[in-house]
């Protein structure tokens, strides 16, 4: 099952109701596997909209009822879906968006690319709000990290990213998948049905006051911050003794857990952090690894975005090396093995001390 | 005594945020008196986008959400498709339905959605401060277009009425307006038809109201009514525009 | 072990269901596999390729940079993939419709007349079972009867193709 393919079958396990999306090169297989699965299920809908930003506005009006909502794109939709991402913050709405992206900026390349962790990680809208940014790194993960959007989602009434590439959307993968769908979800309790027998519901943000609004800024802030104390996640791979801790994150972690296993066989003593959160990011994790290891080498498939954030969290109490590939180039694991070797050399980390 | 008129029932006791003469709180006394006389307060939902109605949900005592500047006809979509029980209704400025909404209204009728757009027409961007919009008639001075309104540089002001009639979803169009009492009860009974298309799930409906802005026109309440009637009406002549309900008025 | 396979071809000769057969017939095998299609533009023009990778450990990488084994079903692909094939890897030629000299000395050659086999048979579109089978023989990366499996999976019940595509693969696997 192609991975694009995986996430459809994940959210319809994961209960999802309604799917909007915009035909884009490379996450297509998975509107056309909601078209084919979701379309005609009882309770469900499918439109492919007129614009991405309809489809999220489609979302948008989905959840506001309470439906268990998503929409799909690649970079360039997904920079067209920012408005609606921000009002669906906004409003405290769940919604999951899933971004199988590609080389950019512009119309870029179909190819994977890593460039739009800025914008996932940022809030990408206009407004103080973040998303919670989950990034698979394997079919496997894409079915159980879509799972966990559209609960998180609810969880936190929080719109989450799934933020993926071109090359996990097509790639194909033995997947198992660990839920059935649930006949039926309870409708959340602050959704607008009509006023039926309740005083009536309104959901919005503007006000003409601007103390209001702070409220709901501090409000949304408190919930980011529990956010960031109860959900970050990542994945380590032999950082016990590294004197080198490669950084990565999705389809690039794989690359480089194929480079760190050479590095192993040759005797240099490498790990990998890689967060399966990007927002939250694990920065406590970066820390506590620091203690012991000095050396980090961040590897994205951009010209450096996460580096950002694994400087912030090392305050300076650790070296950071980058190494990237932009534009849709997919590199090798020997390329990183290369670099990894060079980097170990230089630093002279082989030398015991 | 004979009481011959009430407050709505549906509408909230709280005043208007609305400039005197304009005729948001009109269609608002009506939409409100209309909703309750079809039973219609616990399954409705309104979205109003941004435009001086943004505000809107202060005043409608039913489920109101906010939406994007022209994303109603989208937002309404997705809340009807996840809940088809709901009536559903935007309720958008010219600028928001005609310009930067088109796509969605035009897709949004295009696929038949059982939902009501009203549509409120000024001629003007309202809370924005005057400038023109869409349907600012030839000529017409706004902030924007401060020598009059040049079709050949700024373009003619649009009949959107006109086009979503041609489109095979639109299943009810009727184009009212707002100054004169009987032109406010053929308000009332259009947008009763527009409703009544959606709960007999025909398809997507649309009632277009030529409103006065007084402020925006530089005009006093009367003037603006009478504008309405001299000017704005040849360019958007009232009546109905396209009905394919098969419900013909007895009346 | 780690072993990457790319098939390359026409669109419409089955060189998708050829890389999907393989992954298939690995992961009932029960080692790690990944299948990654060419996609979008790239295969718009009629050419189309995948490339499968199979391995006892996780799979770093579904890109096949310098792969262990190639099957060119037709000419333009042999042009765009026989310089990147390992040394010392196979190069499988559809030798039906490919008919240039192969400049590599540090490659191993098989050449299968895959279409011609296919038109003997009275099913000139199985020509890519009669390849598969010649590339089950010789890569040894999984069994034959896994490959049937995998036919049998993908094909649900129908017996007739089941039966015409393992007839197929039968003729490429013996050929060898």
């Amino acid at each position: 099952m192609s991975g694009n393919s995986t996430i459809g079958e994940a959210a319809i396990r994961a209960g999802c109701q309604c799917y909007f999306g915009y035909p884009i090169t490379p996450q297509n297989e998975l509107t056309e596997y909601m078209a084919a699965h979701l379309g005609r299920k009882k309770g469900c809908s499918f439109i492919q909209a007129e614009s991405e930003i309809a489809a999220i506005n489609m979302v948008y009006g989905a959840s506001l009822v309470g439906a268990r909502a998503m929409t799909s794109s690649s970079s360039p939709g997904i920079s067209l879906k920012q408005e609606g991402i921000s009002y669906l913050a906004a409003c405290e709405l769940p919604a999951v968006i899933v971004n199988m992206s590609r080389g950019g900026p512009g119309l870029g390349s179909i190819s994977a690319s890593q460039s739009d962790y800025f914008q996932a990680t940022r809030g990408g809208g206009h407004g103080d709000y973040r998303t919670i940014v989950l990034a698979p790194s394997s079919g496997q993960e894409l079915a159980d990290l879509t799972h966990r959007a559209f609960d998180l989602a609810d969880k936190y009434q929080i719109p989450v990213i799934i933020l993926g590439d071109g090359m996990l959307g097509q790639m194909m993968e033995p997947v198992e998948f660990k839920h059935e769908a649930p006949e039926e979800l309870p409708i959340r309790g602050n959704a607008l049905r009509g006023a039926k027998g309740r005083p009536s519901r309104i959901i919005k943000t503007f006000t003409s006051k601007p103390t209001e609004l702070e409220e709901i800024n501090w409000s949304l802030f408190r919930r980011y911050q529990l956010i960031r104390k109860e959900e970050t996640a990542f994945e380590t791979f032999l950082v016990e003794d590294a004197k080198l801790i490669v950084v990565a994150f999705g389809i690039a972690a794989r690359i480089a857990k194929g480079a760190i296993k050479n590095a192993r066989t040759n005797g240099m003593r490498v790990g990998m952090l890689r967060p399966v959160t990007l927002w939250p990011f694990p920065s406590e994790k970066v820390k506590e690894l620091a203690k012991r290891t000095r050396h980090f080498l961040v590897f994205e498939m951009n010209m450096g975005q996460m580096i950002e954030d694994v400087q912030l969290a090392l305050e300076g109490k650790g070296e950071v090396s980058f190494y990237g590939r932009p534009g849709g180039v997919i590199p090798t694991p020997s390329e990183v093995l290369r670099v990894v070797s060079r980097l170990y050399h230089q630093k002279g980390l082989e030398s015991g001390k | 005594m004979r009481k011959v008129y009430t407050r709505p029932r549906l509408l909230k006791r709280v005043p208007f945020h609305y400039c005197p003469g304009c005729g948001h709180s009109v269609v608002h006394r009506v939409m409100t008196e209309l909703i309750d006389e079809m039973n219609l307060g616990d399954r409705i939902i309104g979205i109003p986008p941004p435009g001086c109605s943004v505000f809107a949900y202060h005043y409608f005592d039913v489920d109101m959400a906010e939406s994007a500047h022209g994303r109603g006809a989208a937002v309404a979509t997705g809340i009807k498709r996840a809940f088809p029980e709901a009536i559903v209704f935007t309720y958008q400025g010219d600028g928001d339905l005609a310009a930067i909404g088109t796509a969605e209204t035009i897709h949004a009728a295009n696929r038949g959605e059982r939902i009501t757009a009203i549509f409120i027409n000024n001629a003007v961007y309202g809370m924005t401060g005057g400038q023109m919009a869409p349907t600012t008639l030839s000529d017409q001075v706004t902030t924007t277009t401060p020598y009059g309104r040049d079709t050949k540089i700024e373009g003619y002001p649009i009949r959107m009425s006109e086009i979503v009639a041609l489109i095979r979803g639109a299943v009810y169009i009727e184009r009212t307006a707002v100054n004169s009492p009987a032109n406010i009860r053929k308000t009332k009974k259009a947008i009763r038809k527009a409703f009544q298309a959606q709960i007999d799930d025909l398809g997507f409906s649309l009632v277009e109201i030529l409103s006065p802005c007084p402020t925006n026109w530089r005009m006093t309440p009367l003037e603006s009514w009478q504008w309405i009637d001299k000017v704005m009406t040849k360019e958007f002549p009232l009546g109905v525009i396209k009905d394919i309900t098969g419900k013909n008025d007895a009346d | 072990m780690l072993i990457k396979t790319i098939f390359a071809g026409f669109g419409g000769q089955g060189v998708m269901s050829m890389g999907l057969n393989l992954a298939q017939a690995a992961m009932l095998e029960g080692k790690n596999v990944t299948y990654l299609p060419s996609y979008g533009a790239e295969v718009r023009g009629g050419t189309a390729n995948c490339t499968v990778a199979v391995s006892d450990e996780e799979i770093a990488s579904p890109v096949a940079s310098s792969p262990d084994f190639i099957i060119a079903m037709n000419q333009p692909s042999l042009v765009r993939f026989q310089n990147q094939i390992q040394s010392g890897g196979v190069l499988f030629i559809n030798s039906s419709l490919i008919e240039a000299e192969i400049s590599r000395g540090d490659i191993d050659i098989v050449r299968v007349p895959a279409n011609s086999i296919a038109e003997k048979l009275g099913s000139p579109r199985s020509a890519n079972m009669v390849m598969m089978g010649a590339f089950t023989k010789k890569s040894n990366i999984v069994s034959v009867s896994s490959v049937i499996e995998g036919l049998k999976s993908a094909l649900k019940d129908k017996q007739k193709l089941i039966a015409i595509n393992e007839k197929a693969l039968m003729a490429g696997y013996d050929l060898l």
